[in-house]
């Protein structure tokens, strides 16, 4: 007798209350608001928690079952791309170190994220932002999990790559996304879910995923292409959770939008300052150019987040301030930041260089504003210095942003050739910051922000390097003393991508694989 | 008007489900870049459980977009029958 | 405003200047040469002479530099905290009354880095 195929019992609006809300409950041995400490203390007032809705309208049953199929298909590439030995099959060696940044910079994120999520879960006393919360917890964990598992295939092979746990907690460039995390962390479940939910996941994470994921699959990476995407299909749940969170509280009462709308202005500027990294990554280190970082920040940024504040306004939420600078700044920061990591290229766990003739050609075809003008002398000049023997390294320290961490290297909105300097005073001590928008930030919650662990300072103040080490012993060599306590390798992990190790053995393995030796 | 989209990792199994939203948008644009597929809209998209099922030629659940779905921009409305992006301004 | 918390919220700023082992610190940067990306920070005894900081550290920071050579520093252009300031370059740098974490940038007129782009 054949089978008839059942037809679901109730609808899928009906499963996800039952889901939900049927499995929530007021407490009665202790008050609600001993529960959930975390609830109010941040001024958000909600009045009916039962108004929040995924529109996804998922639940765990479901949730587990998809999520368990795209890691059959994701594990199944990986295998594969092991199997062939799929590294040499990327356009260039160089390429592999954008995967490095990748690995130190943003899987330990995942990781946090996962964390922060599990405590907004925790911490928010209705049903339906706890579900979402928790599976967005688990997805943030499979991201750390499902990347570290593709790029541990690079770490068999390639320099750099052995370390991001140990490298995260110290190394100076590391400090600019770990300490946007903290910073998010370390505020109430309303500021995480803002900060990390809206401006990170729904205005910023396409740029980070969806150009530079493409650009991996134009230099030949399907490894990473598909963690990426498989990441990607959790962030479209995330980021209507987070979009689901703005509005639900600039809905549940009118309190809340001077409040919510700081905190837009903020996040929206620690993000982007954040992404100069992700800028860097895809107009230098893809050998192969899938779009520049301008290109991507106008599609998903300006033409995304623009229907997004539009879309907004209806609340009363108006674009954040710092747009203005943002459309300035997108034609100069990833020039401004490779330059920045070649100069120090001795004190990172991966290796820089500087672009062909043909590569500065298409820059400053995607540029023609700023490239040839501010730029290409510079490149040329290291470039020719470099072919004559004089690499530049930069061996002194650089003054660092308060808030973002990042080193003053960003320039007036007004003046491209001026190094932006802002100033301010609390407690009688001096804080610098790179822009008004970092000021604006520090301003507002100085006491925070004074207790920033600040890399350069810290190498300073003889807290980074390893333990027996003694700073006042004659010929002491701090630049050393300190690769030493990140773990990085002088010689072999950091300095110039010519002549590295992972150059040499990326030609010697293609040879390998192309030819009969 | 602002434009909302959605994004699919290109494979055999996201085919069908390209057609029928192309089928049933009219005014949707298609863009192929490098394994993925991103369709744009004006205002609205509606991704239609029944298109998908004709072609697919089996039953299928709208929640299965979410193994190769990459990104969406717009809010989302689910049900059974409907996946709707649009803005509302 | 203050920061919003459950309890208390007071911790100590983590750089002050009992941190740093008898040094302060300052920044200085050269301005419209971006060869250098940032301002450099430097942790120096309030006795350094400021002719010493300029001879024998800023020479060894900024000398890669093909402008370096040119540079007349007793007539470059001074600024703390974005104005005008005149060194002495006899006088230590608490005689100049610089403090923990002051910022100086200075202009060397004529000179507008590579190929005049201030590189």
């Amino acid at each position: 007798m054949d089978m008839q195929a059942t037809k679901k019992k109730v609808g899928l609006k009906e499963k996800y209350a039952h889901m939900t809300r049927g499995l929530g409950w007021e407490t009665t041995y202790q008050p609600m608001n001993k529960v959930f400490p975390y609830a109010e203390f941040e001024g958000i007032k909600i009045h009916d928690w039962d108004k929040w809705e995924d529109p996804f309208r998922l639940t765990m049953d479901a949730y587990w079952k998809y999520q368990a199929e795209k890691e059959r298909k994701l594990y199944a590439v990986l295998d594969a791309f092991a199997q062939n030995n799929g590294h040499l099959g990327v356009t260039d060696a160089r390429y592999i170190n954008a995967l490095k940044l990748f690995l130190t910079g943003i899987s330990p994120l995942e990781y946090v994220a996962h964390r922060g999520f599990a405590a907004a879960g925790r911490n928010f006393p209705g049903v339906g932002p706890r579900v979402a919360c928790l599976m967005q917890s688990l997805d943030e964990v499979r991201h750390a999990q499902t990347q570290i598992h593709a790029l541990s295939n690079y770490n068999k092979h390639y320099n750099g790559f052995h370390d991001f746990k140990h490298m995260i907690e110290r190394v100076w460039y590391l400090s600019v996304p770990k300490s946007f995390f903290d910073d998010a962390f370390s505020a109430g479940p309303f500021e995480w879910m803002i900060a990390i939910g809206f401006s990170f996941e729904y205005v910023l994470t396409n740029l980070l995923f969806v150009p530079f994921m493409s650009g991996a699959a134009y230099n030949g990476d399907m490894g990473t292409v598909t963690v990426g995407f498989s990441a990607q299909s959790d962030e479209a749940r995330h980021m209507t959770l987070g979009l689901e969170c703005i509005k639900f509280m600039l809905e549940q009462d009118p309190d809340n939008l001077p409040i919510v709308q700081k905190w837009i202005d903020k996040w929206a500027w620690r993000g982007t300052r954040v992404l100069t990294l992700v800028g860097m990554m895809m107009d230098y280190m893809l050998p192969k150019r899938v779009m520049s970082w301008k290109e991507a920040w106008e599609i998903y940024f300006e033409q995304n987040g623009g229907a997004l504040f539009n879309d907004l306004a209806r609340y009363g939420i108006k674009v954040p301030e710092c747009l203005s600078q943002t459309a300035i700044d997108k034609e100069h920061i990833s020039h401004q930041a490779w330059a920045t990591f070649y100069q120090y290229g001795g004190a990172s766990d991966f290796h820089t260089w500087m672009p062909t003739d043909e590569e500065m050609d298409w820059l400053s075809a995607k540029y023609p504003n700023t490239f040839d003008k501010y730029y290409r002398a510079r490149f040329t000049h290291w470039r020719d210095e470099a072919e004559k023997g004089k690499r530049f390294y930069n061996g002194t320290l650089p003054m660092l942003c308060q808030v973002c961490q990042i080193p003053m290297l960003f320039t007036e909105p007004s003046d491209p050739t001026q190094i932006c300097y802002r100033e301010s005073e609390y407690q009688g001590e001096k804080y610098h910051t790179c822009s008004d928008g970092c000021k604006h930030i520090f301003d507002d919650e100085p006491e925070k922000y004074i207790q920033a662990w600040l890399p350069v300072h810290q190498i300073y103040q003889g807290n980074c390097f390893n333990e027996g080490v003694d700073p006042t012993a004659p010929g002491f060599d701090p630049l050393a003393e300190v690769l030493k306590w990140y773990h990085v390798e002088h010689g072999r992990d950091n300095l110039d991508f010519e002549g590295s190790e992972d150059q040499k053995n990326f030609a010697a393995w293609r040879g390998l694989a192309t030819k009969n030796v | 008007m602002s434009t909302v989209f959605i994004a699919f990792q290109a494979n055999e199994e996201s085919r069908p489900i390209v057609e029928a939203v192309l089928a049933d948008n009219p005014h949707a644009v298609l863009h192929e870049s490098p394994a993925m597929v991103k369709i744009d809209a004006e205002g609205k998209l509606v991704i239609k459980r029944e298109s998908i099922e004709e072609r697919l030629g089996r039953d299928f659940d709208l929640q299965e977009l979410q193994i190769n779905l990459i990104t969406i921009s717009g809010h989302l409305d689910e049900d059974d029958d409907e996946f709707t992006l649009a803005w509302k301004n | 405003m203050a920061v919003k918390a459950l309890k208390a919220y007071k911790f100590d700023a983590a750089d002050t200047q009992d941190k740093f082992h008898g040094n302060q610190l300052l920044y200085v940067g050269w301005d419209k040469h971006l060869m250098f990306c940032a301002p450099f920070a430097f942790a120096l005894p309030s006795t350094t002479r400021f002719g010493d900081l300029c001879d024998k550290i800023l020479s060894k920071s900024f000398g890669y530099h093909p402008d370096w050579a040119k540079v007349d520093l007793a007539k470059a252009v001074w600024k703390k905290s974005g104005q005008p300031w005149q060194p002495d370059m006899n006088k230590t740098l608490a005689e100049l009354g610089l403090k923990h974490k002051d910022a100086l940038r200075f202009e060397t007129p004529g000179l507008n880095g590579i190929q005049g782009s201030c590189s």
